[in-house]
């Protein structure tokens, strides 16, 4: 090895950010981040491009991904403190800055520890070694006497050396060979991975200190404001812009059907959007909402793939026995983010400086460069936190908004969303259509399952951007709403099993990747029929569940989900439905993309026989996400997928006439509050000697399921249309 | 035209310029006084992620015009709670039940709470969550918070 005084370069202008706090002044890390040293190594198989140590030992992290408030910037600097053996406050975190970090791919799919935590333990513990190595010869000790504690090297004599000493502000030139990982660290030896580590982020969040993106702030920028539409696809005719004379210092920016204000003060941008006359022509995209599922239905399918295909089907559904079938959808949602969509875009010297709260900024940065027809090297994306996305919401968005206008006006323009833009104009979780079939034999045993999804095409990936459809600038990126298709095959052991995707080739909205996406529909709809089937079979169905299973870690869990949630062991529904108040359990289980995260719910609920309200007071969770890093995260993140999905699953719907969304507030588009929240009992199975899964997703694909069971063992009606809302549920009821 | 105006914010006496006497008060913290406590979630009064305390009262900043405050008013946001060094109670309390997620939500809870708890020092878990029953989460972290306030009531 060879450690070469570093050549990286002091970023010169452009990117330099005013850090300003009126009334309690502290300095924020996050914020310096342009003031770093530019021209490192960014290949994913070099050391230096996620590490570097300066002279006092301070520990760098450059880590292509990104904290959504989830959690990781503790997390990820946890392993690679435990790799070092420094402490966590030797840890500096930079994120998602294309100029700085690594291209990890998107921070999206539950997998922040899962590969990105783990490429930068890697990257640690190479370095570890070949700092191991040149200590040795520094101190003229063996190899094997020198041990490492806070930073500091020691051998047995007692000699040192530090970390910063030996490697201080140099490169490390070392390779990264994915093919040959570098052994880790024993976990037996973990002092710092499977503790709960507190948050580094929280205690500025909650004193006003934190600076999200829609903080920031550039020298000499100014607020621009987006009109959109009324309707999706209606045309820009004309612009009164005398309209909006009387408030000072507003240019209005217009491309093709783009269009914008900036002014040199937010409220005078807010006011001119609001007041700006413009017209638009009338356009009805959007299909009949009482007959969307029909829409769906008939959409033209591009392709079909088929997720698994064992057995024969076919025949095995002709065999004797009793067969089954039921139709399942989920409704459209909202990703739904607190803080609208926000971001700044500067163009200097013919090189654009993006800043926002992209999940993406690697994509982000091909989709600008693409769109401004500029080469992607003079395209700078830096992500600073925003509000949870759960996806992709409208953050990329509000960043070709702001480039849009930066360009128009020649200024950095700071773009701030409405609550109305987020609501309307973010990439939506699409409509998703599944059919089941199966059979029963007179032994109650499924001789085969088959479904049908039909969701959009499209692979994971970036999502057009609004601006670049709006104002007609290119691009070339297709609908992508994720890897919709996971957990459409299911994970048990059945003799004739098919499951087909019709992927289709148009959906209502522009889709999106939302939390556990198709994960989440695909889950829903297996775990429900599975418990149709049980009900059928009339045999317990947890017990229904563990006759399929046929894996050790599953299995594991199951039993202790009944143990955790005191299971009564019996068929559903339950046999006594009277009352006005009527309580039921039910239990849904998954392996998250049948490969990694294990968790499995139950669910209590009552139903109110009168007014159709279901209320769910109590989950239970256990969850193997193999080696944990930090249990509390973990748990935090389980309450998150819990009470997010519980709402998704009771009230969420976007509404919409032919025209656009008509769910454009908080009261047209509600979400679960304090008084309706369940009470959450998680056990987590820590497996240090086992591989990190990701958290941030997985239970979610288990909830709707979970409180549908439920509902059924309550009242032995079955609810196959999410949202669960009152009136369909009553409905149900009296006509029983 | 612009016009001047004096405010007191976190007990220091401030003079604002602005071009519309009526423009919210949010973004009279946010913009001119470069506050980063109170956050814009919805500008219609339906989040709580402005929230402010107009003497002691929580108020949604996104809907409360500055013309409406008088300078003999005192306003405090999040920033004149606590420091991380020196946190208010509230504040200690979110950090111990590591009550946040994403976090853009907390400044509303922890103004709300701070407010309640001035007037019901030791509520019950569901007077906790009918009191921050307006106030919308989107993470999930309602658990913790409502751990947090309770906790927040036991330090007095």
């Amino acid at each position: 090895m060879n450690f070469h005084v570093s050549r990286r370069q002091i970023l010169k202008g452009g990117g330099a950010l005013i850090v300003s706090f009126a009334i309690g002044k502290t300095f924020n890390d996050a914020l310096a981040q342009d003031a770093l040293k530019v021209g490192k190594p960014l290949a994913l198989t070099e050391v230096d491009s996620f590490l570097s140590i300066d002279k006092q030992g301070k520990v760098t992290v450059f880590s292509g991904k990104v904290d959504l408030g989830t959690g990781i910037s503790t997390a990820l600097p946890q392993m690679v403190a435990e790799e070092l053996d420094v402490p966590l406050a030797a840890i500096k975190f930079i994120q998602g800055d294309t100029d700085l970090t690594p291209d990890q791919g998107v921070s999206s799919g539950s997998l922040g520890i899962q590969n990105g935590g783990v490429q930068l333990r890697q990257a640690a513990a190479t370095a570890r070694n070949a700092l191991l190595d040149e200590a040795a010869k520094y101190l003229g000790e063996p190899r094997d006497s020198l041990s490492v504690d806070n930073g500091v090297i020691k051998s047995k004599l007692g000699k040192r050396v530090s970390y910063g000493q030996l490697i201080g502000d140099k490169s490390f030139n070392l390779k990264l060979d994915p093919k040959k990982p570098i052994r880790t660290k024993d976990p037996k030896d973990f002092k710092l991975v499977g503790k709960s580590a507190m948050r580094v982020d929280i205690p500025g969040k909650v004193t006003g200190q934190f600076t999200y993106m829609q903080d920031v702030r550039v020298p000499g920028m100014l607020h621009g404001r987006v009109i959109r539409p009324p309707a999706f696809g209606a045309k820009l005719e004309s612009v009164d812009e005398s309209s909006i004379k009387s408030i000072p210092g507003v240019t209005v920016v217009r491309e093709k059907d783009f269009l914008g204000v900036v002014a040199d003060t937010e409220w005078n941008a807010i006011r001119a959007a609001n007041q700006l006359k413009a017209s638009w022509s009338k356009s009805e995209t959007l299909p009949d909402p009482a007959k969307l599922w029909d829409h769906v239905r008939s959409t033209k399918i591009a392709k079909d793939e088929v997720t698994s295909n064992t057995g024969d089907v076919v025949a095995a559904l002709k065999g004797d026995g009793k067969k089954l079938s039921a139709t399942y959808d989920f409704a459209i949602n909202l990703h739904g983010s607190i803080g609208p969509s926000c971001a700044i875009a500067e163009f200097k010297d013919s090189k654009l400086t993006s800043w926002s709260a992209s999940q993406a900024t690697h994509n982000l940065r091909k989709q600008l460069a693409q769109m401004f027809v500029i080469p992607v090297e003079d395209v700078r994306c830096i992500y600073h936190e925003g509000a949870g996305c759960y996806g992709r919401n409208g953050h990329e968005d509000a960043a070709g908004d702001a480039a849009v206008l930066a360009k128009a006006v020649g200024k950095p323009v700071r773009v701030q969303w409405s609550r109305a833009d987020e609501h309307g104009w973010e990439p939506m979780g699409p409509p998703t259509l599944i059919d089941l079939r199966a059979n029963i034999d007179a032994g109650g045993n499924i001789t085969a399952w088959d479904s049908e999804f039909f969701i959009p095409q499209g692979m994971p990936g970036s999502t057009p951007l609004v601006a670049q459809d709006l104002a007609e600038l290119p691009s070339t990126f297709v609908m992508a709403p994720g890897n919709i298709v996971r957990n459409s095959a299911i994970p048990y052991k059945i003799p004739n099993v098919r499951t087909v995707c019709h992927r289709l080739e148009s959906t209502p909205f522009r889709p999106s990747w939302i939390r556990a996406p198709g994960r989440m529909q695909n889950t829903y709809a297996n775990e429900c029929f599975l418990d149709e089937l049980a009900a059928e079979a009339q045999i317990d169905p947890l017990e229904f569940r563990l006759k399929y299973l046929n894996d050790n870690r599953g299995i594991e869990l199951l039993d202790r989900l009944a143990k955790l949630a005191k299971w009564e062991k019996r068929a559903s529904p339950k046999g006594d439905r009277s009352g006005s108040l009527l309580k039921g359990r039910g239990i849904s289980y998954t392996k998250y993309e049948l490969d990694r995260t294990y968790v499995g719910a139950v669910a209590e609920v009552e139903v109110d026989r009168s007014t159709g309200k279901i209320r769910v007071p109590r989950f239970y969770i256990v969850h193997d996400c193999g080696q944990i890093i930090n249990p509390d995260g973990v748990k935090n993140q389980i309450d998150g997928n819990v009470i997010q999905t519980v709402s998704r699953t009771l009230i969420e719907e976007v509404k919409f006439d032919r025209a656009m969304s008509t769910s454009l507030d908080w009261a047209s588009y509600p979400i679960l509050t304090f008084p309706d929240i369940p009470e959450i009992i998680i056990e987590l199975i820590d497996r240090p000697d086992e591989k990190p899964w990701g958290a941030g997703e997985p239970t979610t694909a288990i909830v709707p399921s979970a409180i549908s069971n439920a509902v059924f063992d309550a009242t032995g009606i079955r609810l196959r249309s999410v949202p669960y809302t009152p009136d369909k549920l009553k409905m149900a009821l009296q006509s029983m | 035209m612009t016009i001047s105006k004096s405010l007191t914010v976190n007990g220091k006496k401030v003079s604002v310029r602005v071009d519309d006497p009526d423009m919210p008060l949010l973004y009279v913290l946010r913009d001119n006084l470069t506050l980063h406590g109170p956050r814009f979630g919805c500008g219609l009064s339906q989040c709580g992620a402005c929230t402010v305390h107009v003497d002691g009262a929580a108020v949604r900043s996104c809907v409360t015009p500055l013309s409406s405050i008088t300078d003999k008013q005192k306003v405090v946001t999040l920033e004149g709670l606590g420091t991380p060094q020196k946190p208010h109670p509230v504040q200690r309390a979110f950090i111990e039940e590591q009550a946040v997620q994403c976090g853009y939500c907390i400044n509303g809870m922890i103004m709300e709470s701070v407010a309640f708890l001035a007037k019901n020092k030791k509520p019950t878990e569901a007077q906790i969550k009918e009191a921050l029953g307006n106030n919308l989460c989107r993470c999930g972290t309602h658990s913790r918070i409502v751990k947090a306030v309770k906790r927040a009531s036991s330090y007095t």
